[in-house]
């Protein structure tokens, strides 16, 4: 009898409990979007992975060097770089980018190209307005008509000790 | 100033007696076929204004918005629902007794259009009115569970059947705890009659005149009667997760529509009884003291429809706020928790009740 009134009484309080909790949610403020009013003023989140750009510079600069390794991440070829060699002034031969394609409609936005691009040339946006009328139009051609960035004569780096420890492993 | 709608009534009543002369019985004819379809369009109406509420009280619980599209804050959205659903294909089944099948949804829906048309909507205002009114509510009420098993048994559907089986034990079972709640307060007003009853608690509601007892039936009442409507934690009926929809898996269109509808319009009606019974149906709020009296009189220029509705809303609000926040019941918890704790407690509370009564009657002596 004293555990029967016991348990009555605890789950009236527990339910008074969960009905508090829910009331607090109630009352909080709406985490809706209403996304073609508020697009201007819509949160953006500074990781999330819109669109796949080129890192252009304000002299129309990119620093693709045509490596080809995002290509070769890319779990399903949506990612082409076309590329020649051309030969430079002091006869070194050198891969030179044509055109870089990414393919929209097939890219699943895992973020491999942009982990494994040794001079951060591409990158992410927030862009996500991607709908468009005609299919070939999802394939994307980023390089535009932007030129190689300009090597610089950068010093070769002073070699430190602790440089040398690491080269040698 | 007097904005009562029973004004309205009366002169609609004494300009047909002058037109129609001598033929008193074409006065009643119209007069039924008025208030026929008076309370089918405030069924309608009130189906659609609770089924805006609960979508938008549910997208508060989950921090949503909720329809807002259709119209201002999505104010037209039930409507447009209405016509998707009338113009929507009947499906019928094969191999199943089809007259079953289809009087079903038209016994929910007699059930529940039996018990509103008993509801005192305010003074003056009642459509059904006689010596054992909230006997003939509770009564009546009860069609609906005929309704349920017909739609489960007639689907030829394991799962439709699995509802309506849980539907009806747990409908019979619940009838028994509001009954007795109810009965607990009858006891106080000590009439059957809703006109008596409601005027009983004139000076005030039947919820402070019978103190500790009241309070508790009033518990009692509204875990009942949530449970009767088949929602929130007691949605075992229907439990998507488990059978598809229940009882009305296999309606489509208009027939699954009258499901829809009395499912809202008896989370109305429980409340409404709830509110007749306890909340003093569609009498002002009073205090009963002398130095009260400006307050009283305030709380009268309030017509008596607008406190029968908030009443009842609030009700309804409480009842939404219980089932958007509590998870469904296991159905032998569902039958420990009636027989085992709310009808026990609300006979032994009816005890208690009646000796409150007696007191009340030796101190009056």
């Amino acid at each position: 009898m004293k555990t029967y009134f016991k348990n009555l009484f605890s789950g009236i309080w527990n339910l008074l409990q969960g009905m508090r909790i829910t009331m607090r949610n109630a009352i909080r403020k709406n985490v809706t979007e209403c996304y073609p009013e508020d697009r201007e003023t819509a949160r953006q989140f500074e990781r999330f992975r819109g669109e796949l750009i080129f890192d252009i510079n304000e002299n129309n600069e990119h620093k693709c060097i045509a490596c080809g390794l995002c290509q070769m991440n890319c779990p399903n070829q949506s990612l082409q770089v076309v590329s020649k060699m051309v030969e430079t002034e002091d006869g070194k031969k050198k891969k030179v980018l044509e055109a870089y394609n990414w393919d929209l409609s097939s890219c699943t936005f895992c973020g491999l190209c942009t982990s494994s691009c040794a001079p951060k040339a591409i990158k992410w946006t927030n862009f996500f307005e991607h709908a468009v009328f005609d299919k070939s139009k999802l394939v994307k051609e980023l390089k535009g008509d932007s030129k190689p960035v300009e090597k610089k004569a950068a010093p070769a780096p002073a070699p430190k000790k602790s440089d040398d420890s690491q080269v040698q492993q | 100033m007097d904005f009562e709608l029973v004004n309205l009534i009366s002169w609609i009543d004494e300009s047909l007696r002058d037109l129609c002369g001598d033929a008193s019985w074409a006065v009643s004819l119209i007069e039924y076929v008025l208030i026929a379809i008076a309370f089918l369009g405030l069924y309608c109406v009130l189906a659609l204004i609770l089924i805006l509420l609960e979508r938008k009280i549910c997208a508060d619980f989950q921090c949503r918005i909720g329809p807002n599209r259709v119209g201002p804050w999505g104010l037209c959205q039930p409507i447009a629902d209405m016509f998707k659903i009338l113009l929507k294909e009947i499906i019928t089944l094969k191999n199943n007794d089809k007259f079953l099948f289809f009087t079903a949804p038209f016994l929910i829906l007699a059930g529940s259009l039996g018990t509103f048309g008993a509801l005192q909507f305010g003074k003056g205002l009642v459509g059904v009115d006689f010596n054992v009114g909230i006997f003939y509510m509770l009564a009546i009420s009860s069609l609906g569970v005929i309704g349920i098993l017909l739609a489960g048994w007639s689907s030829d559907n394991k799962y439709t059947l699995i509802g309506a089986m849980r539907s009806g034990a747990q409908l019979i079972s619940y009838e028994i705890s509001a009954g007795i709640s109810i009965l607990t307060m009858v006891l106080l007003g000590g009439s059957l009659n809703l006109t008596d009853l409601i005027e009983g608690q004139k000076d005030s509601w039947y919820l402070f005149q019978g103190h500790i007892p009241a309070i508790i039936a009033f518990i009692i009442y509204l875990i009942a009667g949530h449970a009767e409507t088949n929602r929130g934690p007691f949605d075992l009926p229907e439990a998507e997760s488990e059978l598809c929809a229940g009882y009305h898996t296999e309606y489509s269109g208009i027939t699954f529509g009258f499901f829809y509808l009395a499912e809202y319009l008896n989370m109305f009606i429980i409340a409404g009884i709830g509110t007749m019974v306890f909340l003093g149906g569609w009498q002002p709020f009073h205090i009963n003291y002398e130095w009260a009296s400006g307050f009283n009189e305030l709380m009268d220029y309030i017509p008596s429809y607008c406190w029968f509705v908030g009443k009842v809303f609030m009700l309804v609000l409480l009842s939404l706020w219980v089932r958007w926040s509590f998870p469904r019941l296991r159905i032998d918890q569902l039958l420990h928790l009636e027989w085992k704790i709310l009808m026990p407690i609300s006979l032994v509370n009816m005890l208690l009740m009646a000796g409150w009564v007696a007191y009340i009657a030796a101190q009056n002596n």
